[in-house]
């Protein structure tokens, strides 16, 4: 008996003349409730055999109209909404909402105040990052995987817990700086993390780029060219596992992000597989500005980490009850936040890709829009083009690499 | 970000089309376009000054503020030249905006969305239907005179249920 391999070529489709079902087409609903789909996406496919012919994702089944919340909101009370866009990374959200409305107010961020920041959000990134590697795996058979990545997570979960009170939509960043400052036993939680990262991320590693399942599974599947994914408005690690070197935090940086020392991972293929080693080596490198951000918070230590601008930042609350000013202006900003009129765009490197605020006001306390740019909606764009043609099993490698979430594709 | 730069080079490709620069808060490099010149504009901003990838297309509802109503913003990205530019384009209730999917087909999806949430028409999309919300939706819910709290939400919900019952249990129907 011979056996056959299956070597694929991007874009060929192995049609199999022998299939029983070949020659008809079949209607197959995958979700909303799929668990392979990552959230309630349904993507309604024809399929030959098992060839997908025509694949057509529906979103929308998680749209709670955020944007329309944001203008009977208010610009402040918004900024719980933004984590629950990707809940997966909620203080990376919050920091992109806060730049875009400080852009609007012309309001400097301090110093401490922007490297708080930037190490909530590489920490955010690490944990959204885990998602992806950790979901993906199980979804290709890899189940210790899924423990491994949820355990490092849990323990991100409990730093933040420490920070902010609550494990998930910490709403930490404020307009101007952050809540409140990192002490010194989070700090030290921190550390402990961050050095134990590199080691584990190692050992995930060897787990999964030799493994000939994974490498079979992901390699050659989901090609993506370098205008393909320009075209398709493609941003982040799909971007550059395209071999694109844009990263916004490099070309285009923002809180800082000047002052830290790391490298761009970028893809050779554009592939599945390209896309995890892009994600993994991002993962490495939010280690490497973390730790270097915590270096820095050590420096800093006392420093204001939040702006003193009575018109958009709340007064600390001792000094609420204490004076009669500081009163006025708690109650002005809470009732009636004001930004100054005009249009503003904010993008950051999100672990997605770029996530953007785009805000208008008319220098009301009534937002005019807020419209949230989110790479994930675009990722899911991207899987008709990739996934016509071939095998119906590849579409699960496709969705998982591809990372969105549907907080924040429908949002 | 040589925001002058920018401008200079989008003004350059953009050549004798009818335009006008505008001054944003944000500093961010931005022109005023109608809806005829539009969709020339955009070719000529990729093909000739090198914008190669649609950042973001949505709309604004100036309702009761100005007339046209709406304003359609395209925001371009250039990965060679570091820089991004914004097209605003004035657009009233009954015209259509000429689509981008031609130029990029990653533009279909925002273009959808825009349909969707304001019922701006793009001429030339091929499959514009709703992107968010139920396609038996009747109303585009980021329009100014669409109330906060919905209009009838668990209408359609109900409608469905009960041809669904129909279907299932005619024995149930009256």
């Amino acid at each position: 008996m011979t056996t056959q391999t299956f070597e694929y070529q991007p874009g060929s489709a192995l049609h199999d003349q022998d299939d029983p079902l070949h020659g008809e087409l079949m209607q197959l609903e995958m979700g909303p409730q799929h668990p392979a789909t990552h959230g309630v996406l349904r993507l309604s496919m024809k399929l030959d055999g098992e060839t997908m012919r025509g694949v057509e994702p529906v979103v929308g089944y998680l749209h709670r109209g955020k944007e329309k919340t944001c203008e009977s909101l208010g610009w402040a009370k918004f900024f719980p909404h933004t984590d629950r866009l990707d809940y997966v990374q909620p203080l990376m959200n919050n920091v992109g909402y806060a730049l875009a409305l400080e852009k609007l107010a012309g309001l400097a961020v301090p110093e401490r105040g922007e490297i708080i920041r930037v190490l909530l959000m590489e920490v955010s990134r690490i944990a959204a990052h885990l998602i992806y590697l950790g979901t993906t795996a199980i979804d290709l058979g890899a189940v210790s995987m899924f423990f491994a990545t949820f355990k490092e997570r849990e323990n991100i979960y409990t730093i933040l817990d420490a920070y902010t009170g609550h494990r998930m939509n910490n709403t930490y960043v404020r307009i101007g700086g952050v809540f409140a400052d990192v002490d010194e036993k989070v700090e030290d939680l921190l550390r402990e993390f961050l050095a134990r990262m590199p080691a584990e991320i190692d050992s995930w590693e060897s787990m999964l780029s030799g493994n000939r399942i994974w490498y079979d599974r992901n390699r050659n599947v989901g090609v993506l060219t370098k205008e393909q994914a320009l075209g398709l408005a493609l941003t982040g690690p799909n971007l550059r596992g395209a071999g694109v070197e844009h990263d916004l935090r490099k070309v285009q940086p923002y809180s800082g992000y000047e002052r830290y020392d790391f490298d761009i991972p970028v893809g050779t293929i554009g592939d599945c597989y390209d896309r995890y080693l892009v994600r993994v080596e991002e993962m490495r490198q939010s280690v490497r500005i973390a730790t270097q951000a915590l270096a820095l918070l050590k420096e800093t230590r006392g420093g204001e980490f939040l702006a003193e601008d009575r018109r958009y930042v709340l007064p600390p609350k001792d000094k609420v009850h204490t004076s009669m000013e500081e009163l006025i202006f708690q109650f002005k900003i809470v009732t009636d936040l004001r930004l100054p009129a005009g249009q503003c765009y904010h993008g950051i490197e999100s672990s997605k890709g770029e996530l953007g605020f785009f805000v208008v006001s008319d220098g009301t306390s009534k937002p005019v829009r807020c419209h949230i740019r989110s790479p994930g909606l675009m990722n899911v764009q991207a899987i008709p083009p990739l996934a016509e043609g071939r095998l119906f099993s590849d579409m699960v490698a496709l969705i998982g690499s591809l990372d969105f979430v549907m907080g924040e594709v429908d949002r | 970000m040589g925001n002058a730069q920018t401008l200079e080079r989008a003004r350059a490709a953009l050549g004798t089309l009818e335009h006008s620069v505008r001054d944003e808060r944000d500093g961010l490099a931005t022109l005023a376009l109608s809806t005829a010149t539009l969709g020339q504009a955009l070719e000529a901003l990729k093909t000739r000054a090198g914008f190669e990838t649609p950042t973001l297309i949505t709309a604004i509802d100036w309702l009761g503020t100005r007339e046209p109503r709406f304003d359609v913003v395209h925001q371009l990205l250039s990965l060679a030249h570091n820089d991004r530019l914004r097209l605003v384009t004035p657009v009233a209730e009954d015209q259509r905006v000429p689509t981008a999917t031609h130029l990029w087909p990653g533009a279909a999806y925002m273009e959808r969305e825009c349909y969707d949430m304001f019922g701006l028409v793009f001429e030339g999309h091929a499959g514009l239907k709703r992107l968010l919300m139920p396609e038996e939706y009747g109303w585009h819910p980021l329009r100014k005179d669409f109330p906060h709290q919905g209009i009838e939400p668990d209408r359609i919900y109900r409608e469905w249920d009960r041809k669904r019952r129909a279907e299932w249990h005619p024995e149930e129907a009256r």
